[in-house]
């Protein structure tokens, strides 16, 4: 245990800036990840409330995409676009799209129908009901799906490292390799650590929505 | 004799898939600053009737005129930040504060923001809310009664001549129901403007209306007084109505 415990006061000491830099790298593959994400899932969730007849066209689709585990899509994409960060990428944008995606378009259709008709009654025209109405009563559930999206990507980025992404997943690896149990500490609890931090972010941004009760 | 404020010509309705039209070949005359209420059991078109008004429905055929003026032609959107518009579930939006709510319509129509700000607090006051205490609060902090209050702030926050009420106080308890009507009452009687409110309830119609149009499968069986409806009622469906409340009246006296 002693052993443990000096190994991680060494790593600290000696590569405390390459952690920092596994840290930066795993932070901003994330956030990138769930920006990508959003930017796709948002749209399309909010275009299945509006066209019922595409929706179960794009939710199969990344419903199936979903079913793939994230290692296989990695390796499927090596050939097609190689290695690094773009596979790595991908991959976690394919995953983090469904749970943004179902919980923008069930956050869109939870408006109540008599909320648009009163918002149309009283005047307002298609943008403002969208902006003004429907936005932010959706907001809440669009902030909770990217709020699992962001913590299954802060999970799944780690084994982006496998493919040369970095992040704390190296760290991982190399622990497995050298069957170093400091090393796999020290990575898997700062990936748990993140993925709690981006958790207790959402966690506040949906407290700080007004509509949320 | 006053101006007329709302006209039907010969208006029809009918829904997609629908065997009978909505609304069949009504047309009718009100007068400006007269309360009229709309007494039909529910699907004989009376709410079709009142959204055909804010446009939020189109008739098939036939026009309305608003102070002599087809509707058809102007601007949906303006028409409509034109007429107050009142629902039974209250439609207050949650994620604005009250004060925020009843500044929806000025706000569009580009009021500037001191002018706004001195109407929002005489409609909460005149709704009966301090516009200090309630004026930051969201709707959920806020009781039925008062929330439906808030609402008939928001519908007259731009100076309406027409008010629409689409069964306004059917979710509300027996008394604040009987509360509100009386401060409708009183808001009509204190501004000259038309009122629209549609009811089921032959009470609330006879009660709040000057004049009562009784509807039944989208056509007009009879618009006149409360007396003339009471005392000559011009169709079997409105003899119904009529004994049907009765019946009602006569289960209190054999109670007493």
């Amino acid at each position: 245990m002693t052993e443990i415990w000096t190994g991680i006061r060494m790593y600290f000491e000696t590569n405390g800036a390459e952690y920092l830099l596994c840290v930066k790298e795993h932070f901003m593959i994330s956030v990138l990840a769930l920006l990508t994400a959003s930017v796709i899932g948002i749209p399309l969730g909010y275009l299945c409330v509006c066209r019922k007849k595409w929706e179960r066209w794009i939710t199969g689709a990344f419903q199936v995409l979903r079913i793939i585990p994230s290692v296989a899509i990695l390796i499927l994409l090596i050939p097609v676009i190689g290695t690094g960060v773009r596979p790595a990428m991908t991959a976690l944008v394919l995953l983090a799209v469904p749970p943004i995606l179902m919980n923008t378009a069930a956050g869109f259709s939870e408006v109540p129908a008599f909320m648009l008709e009163t918002a149309e009654g009283l005047g307002m025209t298609e943008r403002q009901m969208f902006w003004k109405v429907k936005v932010p009563l959706a907001m809440p559930m669009i902030l909770t799906g990217m709020r699992t999206a962001a913590i299954e990507i802060i999970a799944s980025a780690t084994i982006a490292a496998k493919i040369g992404a970095g992040g704390l997943g190296g760290i991982i690896l190399t622990g497995l390799g050298l069957n170093r149990t400091d090393l796999l500490l020290i990575g898997g609890i700062s990936v748990a650590l993140l993925s709690l931090a981006a958790g207790m972010v959402f966690r506040l941004l949906m407290k700080l929505q007004p509509a949320a009760a | 004799m006053k101006d007329t404020a709302i006209e039907f010509r010969q208006v029809s309705k009918k829904f997609k898939g629908a065997g009978k039209p909505a609304v069949s070949d009504v047309s009718l005359t009100i007068r400006e600053g007269e309360f009229i209420t709309i007494l039909g059991s529910s699907g004989c078109g009376k709410t079709t009737l009142l959204k055909m008004v804010n446009r939020l429905y189109e008739p098939d055929s036939g026009e309305i005129l608003l102070f002599g003026k087809p509707i058809a032609k102007e601007n949906p959107m303006e028409l409509r930040r034109k007429i107050g518009y009142v629902i039974q579930q209250v439609g207050l939006f949650p994620h604005m504060t009250v004060a925020e709510n009843v500044s929806i319509v000025p706000k569009m129509l580009k009021w500037e923001p001191g002018k706004i700000k001195e109407r929002v607090e005489a409609l909460l006051t005149m709704a009966g809310l301090d516009p200090e205490q309630y004026g930051k609060r969201y709707p959920r902090q806020l009781s039925g009664g008062q929330q439906q209050r808030v609402g008939l702030a928001r519908a007259l926050a731009a100076d309406p001549k027409i008010l629409l009420l689409d069964e306004p106080f059917g979710a509300l308890d027996a008394i604040t129901r009987s509360v509100l009507q009386d401060e409708l009452l009183k808001v009509h009687q204190e501004m000259p403007k038309t009122f629209l409110l549609v009811t089921h309830d032959i009470n609330e119609a006879l009660k709040l209306g000057n004049r009562i149009l009784v509807m039944n499968e989208g056509k007009v069986c009879q618009f006149g007084t409360p007396r003339e409806i009471v005392q000559h009622p011009e169709d079997p469906f409105v003899e119904t109505l009529i004994r049907s409340a009765r019946e009602q009246e006569r289960l209190w006296e054999e109670l007493l």
